[in-house]
């Protein structure tokens, strides 16, 4: 079992026995059995579940991204549409005030419309009564007046009375001429 | 420890050879007979020549594998831990760069060789470079001869399976596109390569590296040692120093060549592989 010479003609080429070349073949097959039944499967299996989990993270990433759109479609039309709402709010209210103006004004107008009837009538009432007082006062001065003129108490009260009156008819009718 | 050197250098006779330097290319039995200590060759018990050292390593060898495979592809999980992350770095390598890119679709099957061949031939050839075993495997050369028929019957099977026997031999042997009158000479040389020469050269070349490297570590370190102790003049014991540092070079180089090696026994196979059942080539 010198090395060199080897047991053969090839020398170290040729093993010394073939126990290690038998021995070299099964336990290779066994490795190759070890790592096809157990080694590979349990890596595959594994990888296999990594890319679903991967690809079921990225599905679900998308699933969320679809909803935050539709969400933010959603805020958009209702943010749209409570634009409108509020811009029609603001015409209705502006439309509401300018009539609540309207009838403001109108029931001002009739209230200082009436208030000013009122008025009227009340000093064409006083006036009346001031030019009742008046006459009557006026008559009664002038009468005095004409007593004392005349010196004698006139007697007939009606005579007087017609006189009187006719002079006040006259004033009346003075003014109106002039 | 080296001081009876002068003579274990050289090879005796029988089994009294020495068990180290270009001894330890022998293998020795761990439980020797008494047949094998009185050198009686005829009269071996079968555990001489079945339980060597060399064989023990190669099992121990297997046994790394198996278990440290086992060990990483226990428990997986989505998320990898450390164990898990180490296991897929070396699984990923071998499936993804060597057997996905060479074999295409079919890697798959090929896969757990491809993985069993290269951890098996790695673990041994660092044997050569790590303390107890001091030795690649597959400096002996059974080992080698015994994993190129392994890849020799794959390939050819693999070939034969999928085109049939004839199918397969004229792929093998008839290259598309060659003119018929160089028929005579391509089909003798396609068998050849084919055939005879990927496997010869596959066990060969993984034999004859480790074989040499080993030889070239046992001269630098032994001669080193015996330039350093034995002999006499001055001159010899620097030199033998200087020996002794380069032999950490050359131990470099052999960790170089022992990944090398399984790595190219390893894509060859899947390269022979992918052209016994690639479609045209």
């Amino acid at each position: 079992m010198i090395l060199l010479e080897g047991t053969g003609p090839l020398g170290p080429l040729l093993p010394d026995h073939p126990s290690e070349f038998i021995v070299g073949i099964v336990l290779i097959g066994i490795i190759w059995l070890v790592v096809w039944k157990k080694v590979m499967p349990s890596f595959e299996t594994m990888y296999a579940t990594r890319a679903d989990a991967i690809r079921g993270g990225i599905e679900r990433a998308e699933e969320a991204q679809a909803e935050a759109k539709a969400a933010l479609e959603q805020y958009r039309s209702q943010l749209s549409t409570a634009k409108d709402e509020a811009s029609k709010i603001r015409e209705d209210a502006k439309n509401a005030g300018a009539q609540i103006q309207a009838e403001m004004r109108t029931a001002a107008t009739a209230e200082s419309a009436r208030i000013v009837a009122t008025g009227h009538t009340q000093v064409d009432a006083e006036r009346a009564a001031a030019r009742e007082t008046l006459r009557r006062d006026v008559g009664g001065l002038a009468t005095t007046l004409a007593e004392k003129i005349v010196g004698e108490a006139l007697t007939d009260d009606a005579r007087a009375q017609r006189t009187i009156d006719r002079f006040i008819a006259d004033l009346d009718a003075a003014p109106q001429q002039a | 420890m080296v001081t009876p050197l002068a003579t274990p250098f050289l090879p005796l006779e029988g089994s009294a050879a020495p068990t180290f330097g270009v001894g330890s290319f022998d293998s020795r039995p761990l439980f020797p007979s008494a047949a094998w200590t009185q050198g009686d060759s005829a009269h071996y018990a079968w555990t001489d020549i079945w339980v060597t050292n060399h064989i023990a390593q190669a099992v121990i060898g297997a046994a790394l594998v198996i278990g440290f495979w086992l060990y990483v592809s226990h428990n997986m999980k989505i998320v990898p831990g450390k164990k898990q992350f180490v296991g897929e770095y070396l699984y990923d390598m071998l499936r993804n760069t060597v057997a996905r890119d060479i074999l295409g679709h079919d890697y798959k099957t090929y896969l757990p060789y491809l993985i069993s061949i290269f951890s098996f031939i790695i673990v041994n050839n660092l044997f050569g470079q790590t303390f107890v075993f001091m030795f690649p495997t597959f400096s002996k050369i059974g080992f080698a001869w015994g994993l190129a028929l392994i890849t020799w019957l794959l390939y050819n099977g693999a070939g034969i399976k999928k085109w049939g026997l004839f199918g397969y031999l004229k792929r093998m042997t008839v290259p598309a596109g060659v003119p018929v009158a160089l028929l005579p000479l391509i089909i003798p040389l396609e068998i050849l390569s084919n055939f005879i020469v990927r496997p010869i050269t596959l066990g060969l070349r993984l034999f004859a590296n480790l074989f040499a490297g080993h030889l070239v570590v046992l001269v630098f370190v032994l001669g080193g040692t015996y330039l350093m102790f034995v002999s006499e003049p001055i001159i010899n014991k620097i030199a033998g120093g200087a020996a002794m540092i380069l032999a950490f070079a050359i131990f470099a180089l052999e960790l170089l060549v022992a990944v090398l090696q399984a790595y190219i026994f390893t894509v060859l196979t899947a390269q022979y592989v992918s052209s016994a059942i690639a479609e045209e080539h």
